[in-house]
Protein backbone atom coordinates (compact mmCIF):
# COMPACT_ATOMS: atom_id res chain seq x y z
CA UNK A 1 0.00 0.00 0.00
CA UNK A 2 2.83 2.29 0.73
CA UNK A 3 4.68 1.69 -1.89
CA UNK A 4 2.30 2.39 -4.72
CA UNK A 5 1.64 5.25 -2.65
CA UNK A 6 4.98 6.50 -2.69
CA UNK A 7 5.22 5.39 -6.13
CA UNK A 8 1.59 7.39 -7.45
CA UNK A 9 2.70 10.83 -5.28
CA UNK A 10 6.18 10.64 -6.82
CA UNK A 11 4.54 9.78 -10.39
CA UNK A 12 4.39 12.78 -13.17
CA UNK A 13 0.91 11.40 -13.89
CA UNK A 14 -0.01 12.41 -10.32
CA UNK A 15 1.50 16.21 -10.31
CA UNK A 16 0.22 16.33 -13.88
CA UNK A 17 -3.33 15.57 -13.23
CA UNK A 18 -3.86 17.33 -10.08
CA UNK A 19 -2.40 20.45 -12.12
CA UNK A 20 -4.77 20.00 -14.89
CA UNK A 21 -7.55 19.42 -12.63
CA UNK A 22 -6.83 22.13 -10.41
CA UNK A 23 -6.62 24.47 -13.19
CA UNK A 24 -9.71 23.11 -15.16
CA UNK A 25 -11.56 23.59 -11.37
CA UNK A 26 -10.31 27.37 -12.11
CA UNK A 27 -12.13 28.21 -15.20
CA UNK A 28 -15.33 26.08 -13.67
CA UNK A 29 -15.47 28.87 -11.14
CA UNK A 30 -14.43 31.88 -13.18
CA UNK A 31 -17.25 30.49 -15.52
CA UNK A 32 -19.03 29.93 -11.79
CA UNK A 33 -18.77 33.34 -10.38
CA UNK A 34 -19.50 35.21 -14.43
CA UNK A 35 -15.88 36.03 -14.71
CA UNK A 36 -15.16 37.65 -11.42
CA UNK A 37 -11.62 39.07 -11.37
CA UNK A 38 -10.29 37.06 -8.13
CA UNK A 39 -11.16 34.36 -10.22
CA UNK A 40 -8.33 33.78 -11.93
CA UNK A 41 -7.74 30.46 -12.56
CA UNK A 42 -3.58 30.36 -12.39
CA UNK A 43 -4.84 31.66 -8.36
CA UNK A 44 -7.05 29.38 -8.08
CA UNK A 45 -5.20 26.27 -9.26
CA UNK A 46 -2.02 27.31 -7.00
CA UNK A 47 -4.13 27.41 -3.64
CA UNK A 48 -5.33 24.19 -4.44
CA UNK A 49 -2.45 22.72 -5.54
CA UNK A 50 0.11 24.34 -2.89
CA UNK A 51 -2.91 22.62 -0.57
CA UNK A 52 -3.01 19.14 -2.04
CA UNK A 53 0.50 18.95 -2.07
CA UNK A 54 1.29 20.50 1.64
CA UNK A 55 -1.17 18.04 3.13
CA UNK A 56 0.04 14.61 1.58
CA UNK A 57 4.03 16.00 2.21
CA UNK A 58 5.47 16.15 -1.30
CA UNK A 59 8.41 17.98 -1.63
CA UNK A 60 7.70 21.27 -4.49
CA UNK A 61 10.92 19.47 -5.94
CA UNK A 62 9.19 16.43 -6.74
CA UNK A 63 6.51 18.42 -7.71
CA UNK A 64 8.32 20.67 -10.05
CA UNK A 65 10.28 17.69 -11.75
CA UNK A 66 6.93 16.37 -12.48
CA UNK A 67 5.42 19.04 -14.31
CA UNK A 68 8.41 20.01 -16.15
CA UNK A 69 6.15 19.41 -19.38
CA UNK A 70 4.15 21.65 -18.77
CA UNK A 71 6.94 24.48 -17.90
CA UNK A 72 8.22 23.21 -21.09
CA UNK A 73 5.03 24.93 -22.88
CA UNK A 74 5.68 28.65 -21.86
CA UNK A 75 8.50 28.77 -24.84
CA UNK A 76 6.27 28.01 -27.19
CA UNK A 77 3.40 29.64 -25.87
CA UNK A 78 5.56 33.36 -25.08
CA UNK A 79 6.24 33.16 -28.96
CA UNK A 80 2.56 32.35 -29.76
CA UNK A 81 1.74 35.81 -28.57
CA UNK A 82 3.20 36.83 -31.74
CA UNK A 83 -0.29 36.61 -33.52
CA UNK A 84 -2.94 38.82 -31.66
CA UNK A 85 0.35 41.39 -32.32
CA UNK A 86 0.47 40.48 -36.46
CA UNK A 87 -3.70 40.41 -36.19
CA UNK A 88 -3.80 43.79 -34.60
CA UNK A 89 -0.63 44.81 -36.48
CA UNK A 90 -3.13 47.83 -37.81
CA UNK A 91 -3.01 49.72 -34.61
CA UNK A 92 0.92 49.78 -34.40
CA UNK A 93 0.23 52.95 -36.84
CA UNK A 94 1.73 56.22 -34.83
CA UNK A 95 2.10 54.53 -31.70
CA UNK A 96 5.82 53.21 -32.42
CA UNK A 97 7.29 56.52 -30.48
CA UNK A 98 4.93 56.60 -27.39
CA UNK A 99 5.76 53.00 -26.82
CA UNK A 100 9.78 53.27 -27.17
CA UNK A 101 9.66 55.62 -24.77
CA UNK A 102 6.87 54.13 -22.29
CA UNK A 103 8.12 50.85 -21.88
CA UNK A 104 11.77 51.95 -21.10
CA UNK A 105 10.38 54.42 -18.65
CA UNK A 106 8.45 52.04 -17.08
CA UNK A 107 10.95 49.52 -16.72
CA UNK A 108 13.40 51.82 -15.25
CA UNK A 109 10.45 52.92 -12.45
CA UNK A 110 9.23 49.75 -11.65
CA UNK A 111 12.87 48.58 -10.87
CA UNK A 112 14.00 51.39 -9.16
CA UNK A 113 10.40 51.68 -7.04
CA UNK A 114 10.72 47.88 -5.78
CA UNK A 115 14.29 48.32 -4.62
CA UNK A 116 14.12 51.61 -2.83
CA UNK A 117 10.50 50.50 -1.32
CA UNK A 118 11.75 46.88 0.17
CA UNK A 119 15.19 49.16 1.61
CA UNK A 120 12.86 51.63 2.93
CA UNK A 121 10.19 49.16 4.69
CA UNK A 122 13.53 46.90 6.18
CA UNK A 123 13.73 44.42 3.47
CA UNK A 124 17.36 44.03 3.56
CA UNK A 125 19.65 43.54 0.16
CA UNK A 126 19.03 39.80 -1.34
CA UNK A 127 15.54 41.02 -1.00
CA UNK A 128 15.75 43.98 -2.90
CA UNK A 129 17.79 41.96 -5.62
CA UNK A 130 15.05 39.64 -5.75
CA UNK A 131 12.27 41.92 -5.99
CA UNK A 132 13.88 43.98 -8.61
CA UNK A 133 12.99 42.56 -11.85
CA UNK A 134 9.30 41.27 -10.87
CA UNK A 135 7.77 43.24 -13.59
CA UNK A 136 9.32 40.91 -16.28
CA UNK A 137 7.96 37.66 -17.29
CA UNK A 138 9.03 34.87 -15.13
CA UNK A 139 11.84 33.13 -17.04
CA UNK A 140 13.61 36.36 -17.58
CA UNK A 141 12.44 37.50 -13.69
CA UNK A 142 14.64 34.41 -12.59
CA UNK A 143 17.69 34.96 -15.12
CA UNK A 144 18.13 38.78 -13.87
CA UNK A 145 17.61 38.04 -10.19
CA UNK A 146 20.34 34.62 -10.60
CA UNK A 147 22.42 37.09 -12.48
CA UNK A 148 21.84 40.29 -10.03
CA UNK A 149 22.99 38.44 -6.78
CA UNK A 150 18.95 37.75 -5.87
CA UNK A 151 17.02 34.19 -5.27
CA UNK A 152 15.86 32.72 -8.33
CA UNK A 153 12.73 30.47 -7.22
CA UNK A 154 11.78 33.20 -5.26
CA UNK A 155 12.13 36.01 -7.99
CA UNK A 156 9.88 33.53 -10.03
CA UNK A 157 7.07 33.51 -7.02
CA UNK A 158 6.93 37.10 -7.16
CA UNK A 159 6.58 37.83 -10.19
CA UNK A 160 3.65 35.51 -10.49
CA UNK A 161 2.17 37.20 -7.36
CA UNK A 162 2.58 40.34 -9.43
CA UNK A 163 1.20 39.13 -13.06
CA UNK A 164 -1.71 37.74 -11.08
CA UNK A 165 -2.31 41.44 -9.02
CA UNK A 166 -2.48 42.32 -12.83
CA UNK A 167 -4.72 40.07 -14.00
CA UNK A 168 -7.29 40.70 -10.93
CA UNK A 169 -6.66 44.28 -10.61
CA UNK A 170 -5.16 45.66 -13.43
CA UNK A 171 -8.05 46.58 -15.55
CA UNK A 172 -9.95 48.54 -12.59
CA UNK A 173 -7.13 50.17 -11.73
CA UNK A 174 -6.61 51.63 -15.30
CA UNK A 175 -9.98 52.50 -15.49
CA UNK A 176 -9.35 54.79 -12.26
CA UNK A 177 -6.27 56.10 -13.58
CA UNK A 178 -8.45 56.70 -16.88
CA UNK A 179 -6.72 55.63 -19.21
CA UNK A 180 -9.24 54.39 -21.67
CA UNK A 181 -7.43 53.85 -25.02
CA UNK A 182 -7.27 50.28 -25.76
CA UNK A 183 -3.41 50.03 -26.90
CA UNK A 184 -2.30 52.05 -23.93
CA UNK A 185 -4.28 50.32 -21.20
CA UNK A 186 -2.28 46.97 -23.02
CA UNK A 187 0.94 48.59 -22.99
CA UNK A 188 0.69 49.49 -19.37
CA UNK A 189 -0.56 46.27 -17.85
CA UNK A 190 1.93 43.45 -20.26
CA UNK A 191 4.75 46.50 -18.71
CA UNK A 192 4.08 45.35 -14.88
CA UNK A 193 2.38 42.22 -15.17
CA UNK A 194 3.81 40.38 -18.35
CA UNK A 195 1.98 37.34 -19.54
CA UNK A 196 -0.56 36.65 -16.70
CA UNK A 197 -1.93 40.05 -17.07
CA UNK A 198 -1.53 39.62 -20.94
CA UNK A 199 -3.71 36.45 -20.74
CA UNK A 200 -6.56 38.71 -18.82
CA UNK A 201 -6.35 41.51 -21.50
CA UNK A 202 -6.75 38.89 -23.95
CA UNK A 203 -9.66 37.31 -22.54
CA UNK A 204 -11.31 40.89 -22.80
CA UNK A 205 -10.57 42.84 -25.26
CA UNK A 206 -7.91 41.50 -28.58
CA UNK A 207 -6.09 44.75 -28.59
CA UNK A 208 -5.09 45.47 -25.33
CA UNK A 209 -4.49 41.24 -25.19
CA UNK A 210 -2.11 42.14 -28.47
CA UNK A 211 -0.29 45.11 -26.87
CA UNK A 212 0.37 43.70 -23.24
CA UNK A 213 1.99 40.44 -25.11
CA UNK A 214 4.38 43.00 -27.51
CA UNK A 215 4.88 44.95 -23.76
CA UNK A 216 5.87 42.23 -22.36
CA UNK A 217 8.47 41.05 -24.95
CA UNK A 218 9.75 44.71 -24.85
CA UNK A 219 9.70 44.78 -20.90
CA UNK A 220 12.01 42.15 -20.67
CA UNK A 221 14.28 43.39 -23.24
CA UNK A 222 14.41 46.79 -21.37
CA UNK A 223 14.33 45.46 -17.96
CA UNK A 224 17.69 42.56 -18.74
CA UNK A 225 19.09 45.89 -20.11
CA UNK A 226 18.63 48.43 -17.67
CA UNK A 227 18.79 46.39 -14.06
CA UNK A 228 22.23 45.59 -13.45
CA UNK A 229 23.13 49.51 -13.96
CA UNK A 230 20.20 50.29 -11.15
CA UNK A 231 21.21 47.68 -8.86
CA UNK A 232 24.26 48.93 -8.64
CA UNK A 233 23.50 52.55 -8.87
CA UNK A 234 21.05 51.50 -5.92
CA UNK A 235 21.78 49.10 -3.73
CA UNK B 1 -1.98 21.48 -34.99
CA UNK B 2 1.17 19.39 -35.27
CA UNK B 3 2.65 21.38 -38.40
CA UNK B 4 1.41 24.76 -36.21
CA UNK B 5 3.17 23.17 -32.69
CA UNK B 6 6.41 22.81 -35.11
CA UNK B 7 6.30 26.41 -36.32
CA UNK B 8 6.26 27.29 -32.99
CA UNK B 9 8.92 25.32 -31.56
CA UNK B 10 11.02 26.31 -34.66
CA UNK B 11 11.05 30.02 -33.83
CA UNK B 12 11.49 29.62 -30.24
CA UNK B 13 14.21 27.61 -31.49
CA UNK B 14 15.78 30.23 -33.74
CA UNK B 15 15.21 32.54 -31.34
CA UNK B 16 16.87 30.83 -28.52
CA UNK B 17 19.91 29.97 -30.86
CA UNK B 18 20.38 33.98 -31.53
CA UNK B 19 20.29 35.30 -28.67
CA UNK B 20 23.01 32.72 -27.31
CA UNK B 21 25.59 33.23 -30.79
CA UNK B 22 24.83 37.07 -30.03
CA UNK B 23 25.28 37.32 -26.30
CA UNK B 24 22.41 39.11 -26.06
CA UNK B 25 20.57 39.39 -22.48
CA UNK B 26 17.19 38.60 -23.85
CA UNK B 27 15.33 35.53 -23.13
CA UNK B 28 14.92 33.12 -26.47
CA UNK B 29 11.05 32.87 -26.80
CA UNK B 30 11.14 37.01 -26.80
CA UNK B 31 13.19 36.81 -29.74
CA UNK B 32 11.45 34.11 -31.10
CA UNK B 33 8.02 36.44 -30.94
CA UNK B 34 9.50 38.92 -32.87
CA UNK B 35 10.46 36.44 -35.83
CA UNK B 36 7.63 34.52 -35.43
CA UNK B 37 5.52 38.44 -35.88
CA UNK B 38 8.01 39.09 -38.97
CA UNK B 39 7.07 35.73 -40.56
CA UNK B 40 3.51 36.00 -40.24
CA UNK B 41 3.58 39.63 -41.48
CA UNK B 42 5.77 38.53 -44.77
CA UNK B 43 3.10 35.56 -45.35
CA UNK B 44 0.09 37.99 -44.36
CA UNK B 45 -1.29 34.93 -42.34
CA UNK B 46 -4.97 34.51 -42.18
CA UNK B 47 -6.63 32.95 -38.84
CA UNK B 48 -7.32 29.71 -40.71
CA UNK B 49 -3.04 28.94 -40.74
CA UNK B 50 -2.25 26.32 -38.90
CA UNK B 51 0.25 28.29 -36.54
CA UNK B 52 -1.85 30.43 -35.75
CA UNK B 53 -4.96 28.53 -34.82
CA UNK B 54 -2.07 26.39 -33.03
CA UNK B 55 -0.82 29.35 -31.10
CA UNK B 56 -4.34 30.25 -30.22
CA UNK B 57 -5.04 27.38 -28.82
CA UNK B 58 -1.64 27.78 -26.27
CA UNK B 59 -2.61 31.38 -25.60
CA UNK B 60 -6.35 30.38 -24.30
CA UNK B 61 -4.56 28.47 -21.71
CA UNK B 62 -1.62 30.32 -21.29
CA UNK B 63 -2.15 30.57 -17.38
CA UNK B 64 -1.95 27.11 -17.11
CA UNK B 65 1.80 27.14 -17.88
CA UNK B 66 2.26 29.23 -14.77
CA UNK B 67 1.00 27.34 -12.21
CA UNK B 68 4.15 24.95 -11.21
CA UNK B 69 6.20 28.16 -10.82
CA UNK B 70 3.54 29.34 -8.84
CA UNK B 71 3.00 26.65 -6.73
CA UNK B 72 6.66 27.28 -5.74
CA UNK B 73 5.37 29.95 -3.15
CA UNK B 74 4.38 27.23 -0.85
CA UNK B 75 8.44 26.88 -0.01
CA UNK B 76 9.11 30.73 0.35
CA UNK B 77 5.58 30.84 2.97
CA UNK B 78 8.22 31.61 5.78
CA UNK B 79 10.31 34.11 3.65
CA UNK B 80 7.52 35.94 3.13
CA UNK B 81 5.64 36.00 6.52
CA UNK B 82 9.18 37.69 7.35
CA UNK B 83 9.16 40.57 5.33
CA UNK B 84 5.87 40.93 4.23
CA UNK B 85 5.97 43.85 4.77
CA UNK B 86 8.46 45.13 2.58
CA UNK B 87 7.28 42.65 -0.33
CA UNK B 88 3.32 43.94 0.14
CA UNK B 89 4.43 47.03 -0.31
CA UNK B 90 6.94 47.04 -3.14
CA UNK B 91 4.95 44.20 -5.12
CA UNK B 92 1.82 46.83 -4.68
CA UNK B 93 3.62 50.27 -4.64
CA UNK B 94 5.71 49.03 -7.62
CA UNK B 95 3.24 47.86 -9.72
CA UNK B 96 1.15 50.77 -9.05
CA UNK B 97 3.50 53.45 -10.65
CA UNK B 98 4.67 51.32 -13.23
CA UNK B 99 1.07 50.71 -14.28
CA UNK B 100 0.96 54.62 -14.07
CA UNK B 101 3.86 55.38 -15.78
CA UNK B 102 3.42 53.79 -19.03
CA UNK B 103 -0.28 53.99 -18.95
CA UNK B 104 -0.02 57.90 -18.89
CA UNK B 105 3.11 58.51 -20.68
CA UNK B 106 1.44 56.14 -23.95
CA UNK B 107 -1.50 58.49 -23.34
CA UNK B 108 0.28 61.60 -23.66
CA UNK B 109 2.57 61.15 -25.96
CA UNK B 110 -0.09 59.88 -28.14
CA UNK B 111 -2.03 63.13 -27.60
CA UNK B 112 1.18 65.39 -28.00
CA UNK B 113 3.15 63.64 -31.10
CA UNK B 114 1.92 65.38 -34.46
CA UNK B 115 2.37 62.30 -36.85
CA UNK B 116 -1.05 61.41 -34.53
CA UNK B 117 -3.77 59.84 -36.74
CA UNK B 118 -7.47 60.57 -36.17
CA UNK B 119 -8.65 57.38 -37.75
Amino acid sequence: MSETWEWLVHSPLFVLLLTLAAYRLGREVRDLTGGHALAQPVLVAIVVVGGVITAIDLDYADYRDGTEILVFWLGPATVALAIPLHRQAHRLRGFVVPMLVAIPLGAAVSIASAILLVRVLGGDDLLARTTAPKAATTPVAIALAESNGGIAALAAVLAILVGILGAVAGPAVLNLLRVKDHRARGLAQGAVSHGIGASRMLADDETEGAFAGLSMGLTALAMSLLLPALVALLL
Amino acid sequence: MITGLTWLLACQLAGEVLVRLLDVPVPGPVVGMLILFVLLRLRDAGDDATVVRAGQGLLRHLQLFFIPAGVGVVTYLATIRDNVLPIAVALVGSWLIGLAVVGWTTVLLERWLPERRTT
